[in-house]
């Protein structure tokens, strides 16, 4: 079925943000950023700017009446800054006047006078100085020391990988206003309520019943809104908790842009041994993670690079280490894949310098290493129902793979200036936060005296279509129509301490809390269904809106059961509560089996490369993948689709520049370019693996958000191919992403290193 | 009094002439559909129409309200989703997008639907393709565009059999706009033409599509005057064998006349290149020059057609060619108080061959890294004729004098070239920068020239490098 929120998207009437309507009174506040990277604050004057007529406030870190604190995994982050700034549109003061316009002016007129230091942006260079987030992390298995002696072909590496910008079209944004008693209600553009509702607490000093977040949908989030939506809510909040008036704050995208975290860049050296017969017998890699001037999420993310650092193989022997790196760019943050991607991207450049190497293809080479069932991973955890081979060889078979290289090289040798490329991404992403407490979830159904339902979760609508599965689960659990059932705002009122909506997990985790509130639901109406027939309650069952018994239509019909069940004084309502069993992981030992289940596929990319300008284009896409027995195949297709082409901006045109002191050269749509209906590949076909998919997957139906997002990774793969038939003198380079300007500089590089460096 | 139809109502507003469309619908008028993604005119999500009286026919066109100074909205039908929206029933449009789940957070979405609208009002050949081309200025974020582009198919088929004789009411009968349209062109007619005011404008605005980018808040407080209500003719003449433009037409006015798309068959290609539908159905070609932007892609295309410049200053009129108006980066030979009238050139005789290529990070709506034009004559083997130009190489647009007068006269042949690259090299002064390396575009020039030249000769063009 089609997204429920379809009739208000195209009529333009769904509401966001933005949308809601303002109450008289409403006061607008805009951020004064830092001008440097890097720099102690000498003085902030805000005389000249508080004269504007309009002007009602300007805030700054001593107004704070909590803790002026944000960071949510380690306590690193001030809201605004007070002596030193460490990134360039640091937040320093809040302005709030009368509209938008004036605050904005004002924020312009806020004098800040700083003494400049000496910026680090790359990631290399924060690790020498010992400029760490967290202490670094190793996960290991084998003997990889000993393993190099038994290798036949051992390669080594670098790799740059760029980081990405959300560029979710509706920016951050907040609106709070205060209700009786010192009670802020709060609307924030989030995918993690009690986040923002924590945080908002922790800075106005005030507890978290005091404090409610409502949130309708996201026109956008992609992880982007997981932590960072929490700042800026604070800011809106505090502005209300000074005036005493209702403060909206939403930001101008090129402040977005300069004050937000992105996907983490990354370098990394890697060193890869392989047998004679292409088997990977050892596999080390030195992560540098980019995280910017605080911690926010970079120590999830870079756990889970650490979780995916050996793509859909297995390998024997392996060291992978990985440092989060501080440096002077904004906090980076969660973004669709949450450091998976970069994790995979040094593997696939591994194996794709060892194919250049030994002189076969890539292909052959992750054949020969993909894992099987009872595989063990770097992290302990053993690969159960690994769907690894059935799904590159049901691509290959579907799409003709063999084929499709022979089309190729025709197309090569008959083409002087026009090249094709293929490349192919194995995937085998882990579902689950990996940190465990986060695994859970609840869901509070209301069944009215009419019938209708009413479902509050904590899960956050952001395109992805999560209401519209549990409104599915809810109306298949009860047996009845859709169209009984309205699903939501999240609102930390009706369901509390939620996790935010991130790591693919919303339908799986809220949509189990649904299921264990409708089946107790349901439990009750059949009790008092057998009451009235007369009959035992394991007869009966809800269908269609009506009680059967032993699968015949009975006379009683949904709606007088639940006028039935009011008169007898049951409970309409019920929370559920979900928590995902099994998993465990134990950071000492790196050790334990973090994730419900994993999800495959196979992804092949074609490309072609004009070799005069540089320029390509993505041909065909065709993917196999692992949706387990899907509970909305349109849904699910829509995010293969999103996914894909979003892991293919990330590695092609989509290239965040920081001048050398830190600051943001990309910091609109006209110097950071996104993917444009023109740029989609001319095909995306998508099969799906038939498979019966894990029980902990909701309905067995497998989590989708961020695994197809690592096909993209394929285009990189695919182009570097194209111009090696142009260029033979072409040694691979890892160097994401592969802009226009970097394909015509390798077309006619004249690299004549050794092939085995 | 700026007034004009907004929906279905007649509104007269004394807000800021130089407010955004954008700002007046959501926040004046409470029309929350149009959103804002970027105020620079590069996601497409505040996308509406914009309607007039065009030589007796009612016209519209999309434009991105971000941009649209609201003085220019006077006397026109401006529509927002709200204003196409049909009583419990989808249009055509809206129906194909939910049929084919081409809406996922549904930011964007009615962005889409209006420049699809649009399409559907304005297209003669509604094909996919060209559905396609109407959205290219639409970013989404979610779907990854293959369900988009399902929906274009849809849509085009939609309006396969439309009356191209009585378009709106064919759109109205078939559910694409609800039936009030039928009387806006009687409405429009009773709103009084703007009075131009006596007191001199602080800054004379066109279609915006830079200084709204640039400095919407300045403009915003300025006094600004619209260029298309002062006195400058609107229309493209074409005789034997000159052309003449008026400044305040729009690129997209360009690829409406036949008789320059005879002369120039590739235009449309090349002005697929220029930003995108709704930018184009604002930008003017006046406004490309005064940018003055070193990548101008207009600038670059009259640069090699040695365009002449009409410049006037109230009723004083003078000539200047357009190699002279460039005088450093942002720096033009023109004063505060001057306005481009027209734009002349000499077409392409029929033994010349007029190129355009252009490179940037994405092939539509980017700014180029390096863009160029050359117009060549060959006469018996030997160049009669040659001009070459390129942005993105110099502080400003540049036509490649030294380059350009070594080949005329030559053979087109290996040394010629080889010599060319030479001049090339030592004429362009390229800088590194966010559209990239210097030594990236030196390269990238020399390739577009090998472009060029493929143009002239074909694929064997390689034998001459």
């Amino acid at each position: 079925m089609k997204n429920i929120d379809t009739v208000g998207h195209v009529t333009g009437k769904s509401v966001y943000l933005d949308d809601i309507p303002t109450i008289a009174g409403t006061l607008h506040a805009a951020v004064v950023g830092s001008e440097f990277a890097h720099a102690k604050i000498i003085n902030i004057n805000i005389n000249e700017a508080a004269k504007i007529e309009g002007v009602v406030k300007i805030i700054l870190h001593s107004d704070i009446p909590g803790e002026n604190q944000i960071g949510g995994i380690i306590e690193d982050e001030m809201l605004l800054a007070e002596h030193e700034v460490h990134y360039q549109g640091q937040p320093i003061a809040v302005v709030v006047a009368e509209s938008e316009r004036i605050a904005r002016r004002a924020a312009h007129m806020v004098k800040v006078t700083y003494e400049e230091l000496a910026p680090v942006t790359n990631p290399r260079e924060a690790k020498e100085k010992s400029l760490l987030l967290i202490p670094p992390r190793t996960f290991s298995m084998g003997n990889i020391d000993e393993a190099w002696r038994k290798c036949k072909h051992i390669v080594n590496g670098t790799v740059e990988i760029g980081g990405q910008e959300h560029l979710y079209i509706e920016t951050q944004g907040a609106y709070a206003y205060p209700m009786e008693g010192g009670y802020i209600r709060v609307h924030s553009s989030t995918q993690g309520p009690t986040a923002v509702q924590k945080t908002i607490s922790k800075v106005l000093g005030v507890p978290m019943h005091l404090i409610e977040v409502d949130v309708v949908r996201l026109g956008g989030g992609f992880g982007g809104k997981e932590d960072q939506a929490s700042g800026f809510a604070a800011m809106a909040a505090l502005a209300t908790h000074i005036t005493g008036k209702p403060v909206k704050l939403v930001l101008p995208r090129h402040d977005d842009m300069r004050i937000t975290g992105k996907r983490h860049p990354y370098s990394a050296d890697f060193k890869i041994g392989l047998s004679d017969d292409l088997k990977i017998l050892a596999y080390e890699a030195t992560l540098y993670q980019n995280g910017g001037a605080a911690a926010d999420l970079s120590p999830a993310i870079l756990e889970r690079t650490l979780f995916h650092s050996t793509g859909s193989y297995f390998i024997p022997n392996t060291r992978v280490t990985a440092y989060s790196c501080k440096t002077n760019l904004p906090p980076n943050t969660a973004f669709r894949g949450f450091g998976g991607p970069q994790g995979m991207f040094v593997i696939e450049s591994a194996i794709a310098k060892a194919a250049e190497h030994i002189g076969v293809d890539a292909i052959d080479i992750q054949k020969a290493n993909l894992l099987k069932e009872n595989d063990e991973f770097q992290y302990g955890q053993r690969a159960e129902n690994v769907n690894a081979h059935k799904c590159i060889e049901l691509a290959s078979n579907k799409f003709n793979l063999v084929n499709l290289k022979k089309s190729i090289e025709n197309y090569n040798k008959n083409n002087k200036y026009s090249k094709s490329g293929l490349a192919i991404m194995p995937l085998c992403f882990g579902i689950s936060f990996t940190n465990t407490a986060m695994n859970q979830a609840r869901a509070l159904v209301h069944i009215y005296q009419d019938g209708s339902v009413s479902v509050s979760t904590g899960a956050i609508e952001m395109g992805q279509g999560v209401n519209t599965k549990l409104a599915q689960i809810t109306a298949l659990m009860l047996g009845i129509s859709i169209q009984r059932v309205k699903v939501h705002s999240t609102n930390t009122t009706r369901v509390a301490n939620t996790s935010p909506t991130a790591a693919s997990t919303g339908a799986d985790l809220n949509g189990h809390a649904v299921r264990i509130a409708t089946s107790a639901l349901k439990k009750r109406l059949i009790s008092v269904a057998a009451q009235e027939l007369g009959c035992s309650e394991d007869e009966l069952n809800i269908e269609n809106e009506t009680i059967t018994l032993n699968g015949k239509i009975t006379h009683l019909s949904w709606q007088n059961l639940i006028k039935k069940a009011h008169l007898k004084r049951i409970a309409l309502t019920e929370n559920g509560h979900y928590a995902t069993p099994i998993i465990y992981f134990d950071k000492t030992k790196e050790k334990g089996h973090p994730f419900a289940y994993h999800v495959y596929g196979t992804g092949i990319i074609t490309v072609t490369v004009d070799c005069l300008r540089g320029t390509y284009c993505i041909d065909d896409v065709y993917i196999v993948h692992d949706f387990g027995n899907s509970i909305n195949s349109i849904i699910d297709l829509g995010q293969v689709e999103g996914a894909v082409v979003q892991g293919i901006g990330w590695v092609t045109m989509e290239e965040l520049a920081f001048d050398k002191k830190g600051k943001l050269l990309s910091n609109s749509l006209s110097t950071y370019k996104v993917p444009d209906i023109f740029f989609a590949p001319k095909t995306i076909e998508c099969i799906a693996l038939p498979t019966e998919g894990p029980n902990l997957a909701i309905l067995r139906s497998k989590a989708i958000g961020e695994p197809p997002f690592m096909y993209g990774i394929a285009a990189f793969f695919a182009i570097q191919n194209a111009i090696k038939s142009f260029n033979p003198k072409h040694r691979f380079k890892f160097d994401s992403p592969l802009t226009p300007e970097k394909v015509l500089m390798q077309l006619y590089s004249k690299d004549e290193t050794d092939i085995t460096k | 009094m700026i007034s004009f139809i907004l929906n279905e109502k007649l509104v007269s507003t004394s807000n800021n002439p130089g407010m955004s469309l954008l700002d007046f619908i959501r926040y004046e008028a409470n029309l929350p559909g149009a959103k804002i993604g970027c105020r620079e005119g590069d996601c497409g999500a505040c996308t509406v129409l914009i309607g007039e009286i065009n030589d007796g026919i009612m016209a519209y066109r999309s434009v991105t309200s971000c941009l649209f100074p609201l003085i220019n909205a006077h006397g026109k039908h401006v529509v927002t989703i709200e204003g196409i929206n049909l009583n419990n029933k989808l249009t055509p449009v809206q129906q194909a997008i939910a049929d084919n789940a081409a809406t996922q957070c549904g930011f964007c979405t009615p962005g889409f639907v209006m420049s699809f609208t649009g399409f559907c009002i304005s297209s003669k050949e509604p094909s996919t393709q060209k559905a396609i081309e109407a959205v290219a200025g639409n970013i989404c974020r979610c779907t990854g565009y293959k369900s988009i582009e399902r929906a274009a198919k849809d849509i085009a088929k939609a309006v396969q059999n439309k009356d191209l004789n009585d378009p709106i009411n064919w759109l109205i009968q078939h559910g694409f706009l609800p039936k009030y349209f039928t009387e806006i062109p009687e409405r429009l007619k009773q709103i009084q033409p703007q009075t131009i005011s006596e007191k001199k404008p602080d800054k004379i605005i066109a279609g915006g599509t830079d200084l709204m980018v640039q400095q919407p808040d300045s403009i915003y407080r300025q006094k600004i005057e619209s260029a298309f209500n002062i006195n400058l003719p609107h229309e493209i003449i074409i005789s034997n064998c000159t052309c003449t433009i008026s400044g305040a037409t729009t690129v997209n006015d360009l690829l409406k006349n036949d008789k320059l798309l005879s002369r120039f068959p590739e235009l449309d290609n090349y002005l697929m290149l220029v930003s995108s539908e709704p930018i184009r159905n604002m930008a003017t070609i006046a406004g490309n020059l005064i940018n003055a932007s070193p990548i101008g892609d207009l600038s670059v295309m009259l640069l090699a057609l040695n365009a002449q410049l009409t410049i006037i200053n109230g009723d004083k009129t003078r000539q200047i060619p357009l190699n002279k108006l460039f005088t450093g980066y942002k720096q033009l030979a023109i004063e505060h108080e001057e306005l481009i009238q027209l734009i002349t050139f000499e077409l392409p005789k029929s033994n010349a061959t007029f190129n355009f290529e252009k490179v940037s990070k994405r092939k539509h709506l980017d700014i180029a890294s390096v863009n160029t034009a050359m117009l060549i004559e060959i006469d018996n083997g030997i160049i009669t004729k040659f001009r070459l130009s390129a942005g993105g190489v110099a502080p400003f647009p540049l036509y490649l004098e030294k380059t350009s007068k070594y080949i005329a006269g030559k053979h087109l042949d290996k040394g010629t070239i080889a010599k060319a690259f030479e001049l090339i090299d030592e004429e362009i002064s390229p800088i590194s920068d966010i559209r990239g390396t210097a030594e990236y575009k030196r390269l990238l020039l020399k390739q577009l020239f090998k472009a060029h030249l493929q143009k002239v000769v074909g694929d064997e063009f390689y034998k001459l490098i």
